[in-house]
């Protein structure tokens, strides 16, 4: 029978295609060739992931629809725009993306809120698909979770064409003790969908990537939304209590993660 | 100094050498993002012509980087040989470039100069060069290294299998493993870019590619991509390690943002060589670089990014390493904008690092945020085969799913070879043949749906 199979798989194209491997990973492994390159299946299934991925890239942030899916679940938001103009200057210019434009500024400024202890942004940055489909599942968990605590949380501020340092200047106009960064990640082949979230103790303008904390890969298919909001939960707590963000609280927390394995 | 230049009936000025060099780069995004690049294309022509005035001792004289403020301008200038400088120590950038063109500037007489070089005079004369002049210059530069093989043979092309997974998983790996050698991948190394940096991680994934090589025989070597002092710390525990990986950069300030000094790299080639693990040849170090390293960690010193990666090689040979990868596409638009920036880029490090004597390969690749697809990295790999690239990226499918970003395929490597009649490590090449996977030409006979490899899975 395996060889009868084997003959009929040796008799059409692709004729090595190799299932023994494929059920081992995601990667594109086992395809088969047809001479020395790929067979047509896998080059426009190729083709299709990646037309998604670009899609993702330059799909338009559609702020309304999440605002009103705040303002259902109790959450109000305000809605700003990057100095970046547009999506082709703000791919080639990270610098633009991270400050606000001015009179967004101004508008955030004249909130006057009276200090938050969190601030939470949620930007398009390099997949607005990723936060259309996680931003409010993640909210939906985070946000009981941070009001049980009796942390006080600023406007929900969305961002277009934005990246995550950003949050920086938002949280520091919201007086906000730590921001809280929902972003689309850079999409890959096999995820066009992945949320990340940057959590920075005492934002302003300048602070170091090495400040800050990350949760990536959330999605359905990856960190789950609901497990996202936990493992955030648990970095804002912390955060807090030591009141900083960064290098050394990601070291604190895989040494919990090591002791819970251990033990 | 000031440099000037009257062309269409204008007078271009330019403050130094340092902007004189980044306005003559070809346009890209990351130089723009710097502010450094040419404010037209007239200018940068301009530009051009001022350089190519300039005489080569000129870069010996005018740092672009202060001798005191950056170590690897020391390095630069400390090492350079000027004996080996003499049969070009008169010439201009211009007359360099006519120079490297004629059949005088020959493989033999590229590999004494080398190290007269300097990294501004080979990014200089790079400017100046059309995309065929930098494949035509590469193709004479022969720069070949040994560890358990011999790479660099004219004729000859690598492949790094990088069988990635996005959370190490042993099984999964080796399924990528497997799938890469039948197609007749991993003759440069079977590297693993690893998604966890702890120690134990790290030191399991490398036992189990040293098993692999050593249970089937494989005439390769391996490396888990992982910070040098990570590969340092293994070593102390025991762990055989065979090549000692670093990203390394132009600027110490950049190599300080990676966590490295050239103390710690001295370190790690120690290290790997105490081990003495090499069959062939003692060439223990990996390297990976790429343009817009430096800005991306504010280590520029307002020096194109060109130039700045080429500095990145004078690390690189410091440290005799066995391959050195250009990661081309990986950093994203606000670097490489496109399909035209990246494989420009491409050829230029190619040419750069082969000729300042370092064994390049190069990691053909965008991201999806980028304005480049697979067709992009289908010109760069014909071009860089053309060129006589050491190395290039074997990923099943293109697709990265630990990186998430597009490189080449097992199958890319197979056109690539039919196409151009390239061969493998010839050790590697005798491996494939007694594994009864390739005939006496090269070419992949076996299907591999019962081949003995998959016993590796059994393993894992």
């Amino acid at each position: 029978m395996a060889k009868d199979l084997q003959a009929a798989h040796a008799a059409r194209l692709p004729e090595n295609r190799n299932r023994a491997l494929t059920a081992l990973t995601d990667a594109r492994v086992g395809l088969g060739r047809v001479g020395a390159s790929m067979p047509t299946e896998e080059v426009l299934k190729f083709a299709y992931a990646h037309a998604r991925a670009r899609d993702a890239v330059h799909a338009d942030f559609d702020v309304e629809t999440l605002a009103n899916a705040l303002e259902a679940i109790g959450h109000r938001s305000v809605s700003v725009r990057s100095a970046a103009p547009d999506r082709m200057t703000y791919l080639r210019r990270p610098d633009l993306g991270r400050r606000l434009a001015d009179d967004d500024r101004e508008r955030l400024d004249a909130l006057q809120t009276e200090g938050v202890d969190i601030g939470i942004v949620v930007a398009d940055g390099l997949s607005a698909t990723a936060v259309h489909v996680n931003a409010v599942p993640f909210l939906a968990a985070l946000l009981p979770l941070l009001h049980s605590a009796g942390l006080t949380v600023g406007p929900v501020t969305f961002v277009q064409n934005a990246r995550v340092a950003v949050g920086d200047e938002i949280g520091a106009l919201l007086r906000a003790r730590l921001v809280l960064v929902l972003i689309g990640e850079r999409p890959g082949l096999s995820s066009a969908d992945s949320l990340g979230v940057y959590l920075t103790h005492g934002p302003l303008p300048g602070r170091s990537d090495a400040e800050r904390n990350c949760i990536s890969n959330i999605r359905e298919g990856g960190l789950v939304p609901p497990l996202a909001a936990r493992k955030a939960m648990w970095l804002v707590n912390e955060s807090l209590r030591r009141q900083l963000s960064g290098v050394a609280l990601k070291e604190e927390e895989a040494t919990l993660i090591g002791a819970a394995a251990e033990g | 100094m000031t440099y000037r230049i009257i062309a269409g009936g204008t007078l271009w000025a330019f403050a130094d050498l340092k902007q004189l060099m980044a306005k003559a780069t070809p346009l890209r995004s990351g130089d723009v993002l710097a502010g450094v690049a040419a404010s037209s294309a007239e200018e940068s022509v301009a530009a051009r012509m001022c350089l190519a005035d300039v005489p080569l001792k000129q870069f010996l004289t005018e740092a672009l980087i202060p001798y005191e403020a950056d170590d690897v301008t020391r390095l630069i200038m400390d090492s350079h040989d000027a004996t080996a400088f003499r049969p070009v120590a008169h010439m201009t950038v211009g007359q360099f470039r006519d120079w490297l063109l004629t059949p005088v500037a020959s493989p033999a007489v590229l590999s004494a100069l080398s190290r007269g070089l300097t990294p501004e005079m080979v990014a200089a004369v790079s400017k100046l060069m059309r995309n065929q002049d930098l494949i035509l210059v590469a193709r004479k530069c022969r720069v070949v290294t040994r560890f358990r093989n011999t790479i660099g043979l004219a004729g000859t092309m690598a492949v790094r299998l990088q069988p990635n997974h996005p959370y190490d998983d042993k099984r999964g790996i080796a399924a990528s493993i497997v799938d890469g050698l039948l197609y007749g991948c991993g003759d440069a190394v079977i590297g693993i870019n690893p998604a966890s940096d702890n120690i134990a991680v790290l030191s399991d994934l490398n036992h189990m590619l040293d098993e692999i090589v050593h249970r089937y025989d494989i005439p390769t070597q391996t490396c888990i991509l992982t910070h040098v002092t990570s590969s340092i710390g293994m070593i102390e525990r025991g762990v055989p390690v065979d090549l000692v990986f670093q990203s390394v950069a132009g600027t110490q300030k950049t190599n300080q943002s990676f966590g490295v000094t050239l103390d710690v790299l001295r370190e790690g080639r120690d290290a790997a060589l105490s081990l003495k693990r090499g069959t062939v040849g003692e060439n223990v170090m990996y390297f990976e670089t790429g343009q817009g390293s430096a800005l991306s960690a504010g280590g520029h010193h307002g020096v194109d990014q060109q130039t700045c990666e080429a500095r990145a090689y004078a690390v690189c040979r410091a440290f005799d390493p066995l391959i050195v990868n250009t990661v081309v596409g990986f950093i994203g638009p606000e670097y490489l904008a496109d399909g035209k920036q990246i494989v420009r880029a491409g050829l230029e490090d190619h040419f750069c690092g082969k000729l300042l004597g370092v064994p390049m390969g190069c990691d053909i690749c965008y991201t999806n945020h980028a304005e480049a697809d697979q067709d992009d990295m289908d010109v760069l790999l014909t071009l860089l085969g053309a060129a006589g690239v050491n190395f290039v990226i074997g990923v099943p499918g293109a697709d990265d799913i630990m990186l998430n970003y597009q490189s080449t395929s097992f199958h890319d490597q197979l056109y690539i070879r039919e196409v151009l009649g390239l061969k493998r490590a010839p050790e590697f090449e005798a491996w494939l043949q007694r594994m009864g996977l390739t005939d006496a030409a090269g070419q992949l006979t076996h299907h591999g749906l019962d081949h003995p490899l998959l016993t590796i899975l059994e393993a894992s």
